[in-house]
């Protein structure tokens, strides 16, 4: 079958791109030069590749790229409105919510699949919603805590 | 990074069922993903053929009738989360399906495929099994309907035939006074010990005898003994010890990561007790 045509909405942006079948999200938006998903567990546990497909937080480690035909990606290059940054990235250096950074863009693509379809979250349904996004830094409080205040700044 | 394969996106059951012929063991049924692209990708499995049955709509939707919810074969857990039918009909496998992995696992697994993986470390199973659920399964030669511990046959075992798909799975819709719960202990990415109860509750006594299923410790769904606590006082503490000694004594824990099997054991009994006092709360 070798290489297939799919289109695809990237950060608002069409594409028409060519993939093999067995290629990964992952790997195709990398290969674009958008480098701010993260290759980590590779298994589906830590979050660091998620990405938002049609608005839903997928791993894209594990997503074929020929799923994305015919809809929308979202990566945390698309977030910010030029220098302007998104509210959930100003709420995550205000909170302090990382500190190496690896997990971030991966956390910032969840919350904000969690805040597109519940913008006015408590605690508790944050940390449920997030529980699958993995940091090694910070011990979760900030996290928890800037997309609260992220919340409150798109509300 | 995966070997090279080629994905065939088959738009109808007729489609799928002859994909399925043509390549035999070449090809691995796809939708979700999340259990078949980790086995490729750790080279567990290797298929050069993937037939894809999402672009199937009679496989995409949740039914319900009075007497049955039917979930169609590349129903996500993302969906079956939210569903409205789901929530009233069976509140209790809305709830285990919350709760399922984590949500991009979710977002794209869906509950044909968790049953076609039969990996023994899964929640819904053991629900499914005690609510009395069928797989249906259809091939060129017709349909028939497996219960969930006649298609789950092992670890990573099923009845699924060569030349066969999941077509749905068929909740029967419980009657009013039966009331359902799940609860689980887990500490890794997978449940280590899930135990459903379903029971009908008559002026707080067990209308017959409930259905108990202990899953995850063991290879397979393991349903519970408990013909001597039909007619019991729901809420005596000598119920709840009683259920917990005949789920112990149900199961052969396998030791892994997890824990050991006398540990688990363990936890198996604590857990009985708070699936019986779960239902218990949700009955009040």
């Amino acid at each position: 079958m070798g290489k297939r045509e799919i289109r695809v909405r990237l950060n608002g942006t069409d594409r028409r791109l060519e993939v093999e079948d067995q290629v990964l999200l992952l790997d195709l938006v990398r290969g674009l030069g958008l480098v701010g998903s993260k290759l980590s567990c590779d298994t589906q546990v830590c979050g660091a590749c998620t990405m938002l497909l049609d608005g839903r937080p997928v791993s894209s480690c594990t997503t074929l790229a020929i799923e994305a035909d015919g809809r929308t990606v979202g990566t945390i290059e698309g977030l910010a409105d030029g220098v302007t940054l998104h509210p959930i990235q100003t709420a995550f250096i205000e909170k302090f919510a990382f500190q190496c950074g690896y997990c971030t863009p991966g956390m910032i693509m969840a919350a904000k699949a969690l805040l597109d379809e519940r913008p006015d979250p408590d605690a508790a349904a944050v940390r449920h919603w997030m529980e699958g996004n993995i940091c090694r830094c910070t011990g979760y409080e900030t996290i928890v805590e800037a997309v609260l205040d992220a919340a409150e700044r798109q509300l | 990074m995966l070997r090279r394969f080629d994905v065939h996106r088959a738009t109808t059951v007729d489609e799928a069922i002859a994909l399925r012929s043509r390549f035999g063991e070449d090809a691995a049924l796809y939708a979700g993903g999340t259990e078949l692209l980790l086995a490729m990708k750790l080279g567990l499995a290797r298929w050069p053929q993937l037939i894809d049955l999402k672009p199937i709509p009679a496989l995409a939707q949740v039914q319900a009738t009075a007497a049955v919810v039917r979930i169609g074969a590349t129903v996500t857990h993302w969906t079956l989360e939210r569903d409205p039918e789901i929530a009233r009909v069976v509140p209790a496998f809305a709830a285990l399906e919350r709760n399922v992995a984590n949500i991009r696992v979710r977002a794209a697994g869906t509950l044909a495929g968790n049953l076609a993986f039969a990996e023994p470390h899964a929640d819904p199973p053991s629900l499914l099994l005690a609510l009395g659920a069928s797989v249906v399964l259809q091939s060129a030669a017709g349909t028939r309907s497996l219960a969930i511990d006649e298609f789950i046959t092992g670890m990573y075992q099923t009845a699924l035939g060569p030349d066969e798909l999941i077509v749905a799975i068929e909740i029967p819709v419980p009657a009013p006074a039966v009331r359902a719960s799940y609860v689980k202990f887990q500490v890794i990415e997978r449940p280590s010990v899930g135990v459903a109860v379903v029971a009908a509750l008559r002026d707080g006594r067990f209308d017959g005898a409930p259905t108990v299923v202990v899953g995850a410790v063991d290879e397979v769904p393991r349903l519970v003994p408990t013909a001597e606590l039909a007619g019991a006082e729901a809420a005596d503490p000598r119920t709840a010890e009683a259920l917990a000694e005949a789920a112990r004594g149900a199961v052969d824990p396998t030791a892994d990561l997890a824990g050991s099997a006398t540990y688990k054991r363990h936890v198996v009994g604590v857990f009985a007790r708070r699936a019986l006092a779960a239902l218990l709360t949700e009955a009040a």
